[in-house]
């Protein structure tokens, strides 16, 4: 059975898409704040879905691949909410929400493991591990959403087309910049996440050690060239979007592994 | 109680015309007086601009109203026969209220107009020379321009090249304070273009011309930095913005120019303004990454493209000022008031 908490949440990141569409579409887009607003209280009604898990599990709720993909659509709302008010990124919601509507769509529909593996030690370096990771792929989540502005935003300018999203979207400029600082974010939480895993000690999976030792060390060389500035933003907005489509491609695989232990 | 309005815009008078009936603002207070003598008028509201000068007026007979208007600007002007046009209610509010929407203007949805409307009821009703309809009618038209604005896109886009140029910097930098602007060509298109950017906070610009002392010449009255034209590329780190307007017969800008310089840019953009015909910069620099490149027929296909968008809104814009037509006319009709 769909929580509760769940469905009303998924509902209102739907709204938010949808709400943006339709006054795309018809011309009549303005960034005020229904899209902040119900994307936060889609926010509220997915914390209060964690805590109902987390209180039930008696630990962190990200014992599955369920609990793994609505804890990450948590982090990237998280993100968002923190990012979008800090630089005001007009149509960032409607990149996000059809983003998190999807994860959690997948969540409650597709056929994946829904039982909490129960945990044999709650320590809470481990749990520091992995609460810390999954907010960091929230953060090259919304790294890639606004990479994927900065493209379309890019193709607009370069074809010389005044759609509704040119007149839309962020200065092209500001989006560069907050796909590099996200990318830096979602690194550092990464890093973090990722030395807390070394220092509790835990038994680890090769297969599992190295897959996540290869999306840090992918996600480290796109920061250093970000930083370097060897590489053009519309390159690193690109990369930024690959790399994440293919780490929520092997994020069922990597669960797998965690299980594995 | 009906509403009556008089005038004269450029759609049906040359501004050789439109100019003998100005009323400036030394003479307003006298002309306000004037209108307000004549027999059957309560009160007056005198729009006078560049493209328009109009008489609103409460009247219970409009015909007595108008004569007497017609009296005044002979006497003013000399002209015997006044090319105004008049309308009384319903026709009269609706064309206040399609005025204030800007939906009269030359440029449709331009809404400097707005502000003009307001003024001129200020000064009426700081004279003294408005009543409780025109209070209550101009107080309307500002509401329906609002709604106009906010409902439909009656304003959207830039309609003039130097506009879509700025919007599209804004698109690209974000703010323009701090940006620098290079100008190849001190052409008269491309000093208004980097007016309107220092108008949006460019603060460097810099000049380079064939002719240094027309170069040192714009640079001193815009307040930048005239280099010599064959130097042009030495002062070009740092552009972010490059305008061209040289009368050269081939491109001078090209990509084998450009690339060298873009490499130690670090990622910066760079917009580039071809307003020149034949076009100074080579179609090619638009691949280059991190380079925009627009000129005249893309810039101008944008000004087009606003225009159609706003000509489209046309329809949504009389439908809501239809419905507040209506909403004036009843109000007006359940509050008649007793002229002298």
């Amino acid at each position: 059975m769909i929580p509760h908490f769940l469905l009303a949440a998924t509902f209102f990141f739907f709204l938010s898409f949808g709400y943006t569409l339709f006054t795309l579409g018809a011309g009549r887009f303005r960034s005020g704040s229904f899209n902040p607003l119900a994307m936060s209280v889609g926010f509220v009604l997915l914390s209060l879905d964690l805590w109902q898990r987390g209180n039930a599990q008696s630990s962190c709720p990200i014992n599955s691949l369920y609990d793994v993909l609505i804890f990450m659509s948590w982090a990237i709302v998280l993100i968002y909410l923190i990012v979008g008010s800090t630089y005001r990124l007009s149509l960032m919601g409607a990149f996000t929400s059809p983003l998190v509507f999807c994860i959690l769509l997948v969540a409650q529909l597709a056929p994946i493991p829904r039982e909490a593996v129960p945990r044999l030690v709650v320590e809470p370096l481990i749990e520091f591990h992995a609460s810390v990771s999954l907010i960091a792929y929230g953060a090259f989540a919304l790294a890639a959403v606004a990479g994927f502005m900065y493209l379309v935003q890019d193709r607009q300018l370069k074809q010389r087309k005044l759609g509704p999203l040119l007149l839309n979207l962020p200065p092209i400029t500001e989006l560069g910049v907050a796909t590099g600082r996200l990318l830096i974010l979602g690194f550092s939480l990464l890093t973090a996440g990722f030395l807390a895993g070394l220092i509790s000690g835990m038994p680890v999976n090769t297969l599992k050690f190295g897959a996540s030792a290869g999306i840090w060390a992918v996600y480290g060389c796109i920061v250093l060239l970000h930083c370097s500035r060897r590489l053009a933003p519309r390159r690193i907005a690109g990369l930024s979007l690959l790399v994440f489509s293919i780490v929520l491609c092997t994020l069922p695989v990597i669960q797998k592994l965690s299980a594995l232990r | 109680m009906n509403i009556f309005c008089a005038g004269i815009n450029h759609q049906t008078a040359p501004v050789h015309i439109r100019e003998k009936f100005s009323v400036g603002s030394h003479e307003l207070g006298e002309t306000l007086a004037q209108v307000r003598a004549i027999d059957g008028l309560g009160g007056a509201v005198i729009l006078s601009t560049c493209n328009r000068v109009e008489f609103y007026a409460a009247s219970v007979c409009p015909i007595r109203g108008l004569d007497g208007i017609r009296q005044l600007l002979r006497d003013r002007t000399g002209e015997s026969n006044p090319p105004f046009y008049s309308h009384d209610s319903p026709r009269s509010v609706r064309h206040l209220f399609r005025v204030a929407s800007g939906l009269d203007s030359m440029v449709i949805g331009e809404t400097e107009i707005l502000g003009q409307i307001k003024q001129a009821y200020t000064m009426a009703s700081q004279h003294g020379a408005t009543t409780r309809h025109l209070n209550r009618l101009f107080q309307h038209a500002f509401r329906v321009a609002k709604q106009v604005r906010s409902e439909t896109q009656i304003t959207r886009g830039a309609t003039s090249v130097g506009a879509v140029a700025v919007d599209l910097a804004g698109k690209i930098f974000g703010d323009l304070a701090g940006r620098k602007v290079m100008i190849l060509g001190a052409g008269e298109t491309s000093e208004r273009t980097a007016r309107s950017l220092v108008s949006r906070g460019v603060r460097t610009i810099i000049v380079a011309n064939r002719t240094f002392d027309r170069a040192a010449a714009l640079a001193e009255e815009i307040g930048g930095l005239a280099v010599h034209f064959d130097h042009w590329h030495n002062a070009f780190d740092d552009v972010d913005i490059l305008i061209c307007s040289t009368a050269a017969p081939h491109p001078i800008v090209t990509r084998e120019k450009l690339e060298p310089i873009l490499c130690a840019r670090a990622g910066r953009p760079l917009f580039v303004i071809d307003l020149a015909v034949p076009r100074d910069v080579d179609p090619s620099v638009n691949d280059l990454e991190n380079v925009y490149l627009y000129d005249m027929d893309s810039l101008e296909g944008i000004v087009r493209q606003s225009l159609d968008v706003r000509g489209a809104e046309i329809v949504r814009c009389e439908k809501i000022i239809d419905l507040h037509v209506m909403d004036f006319i009843t109000w007006s009709r359940t509050h008649a008031d007793k002229i002298r």
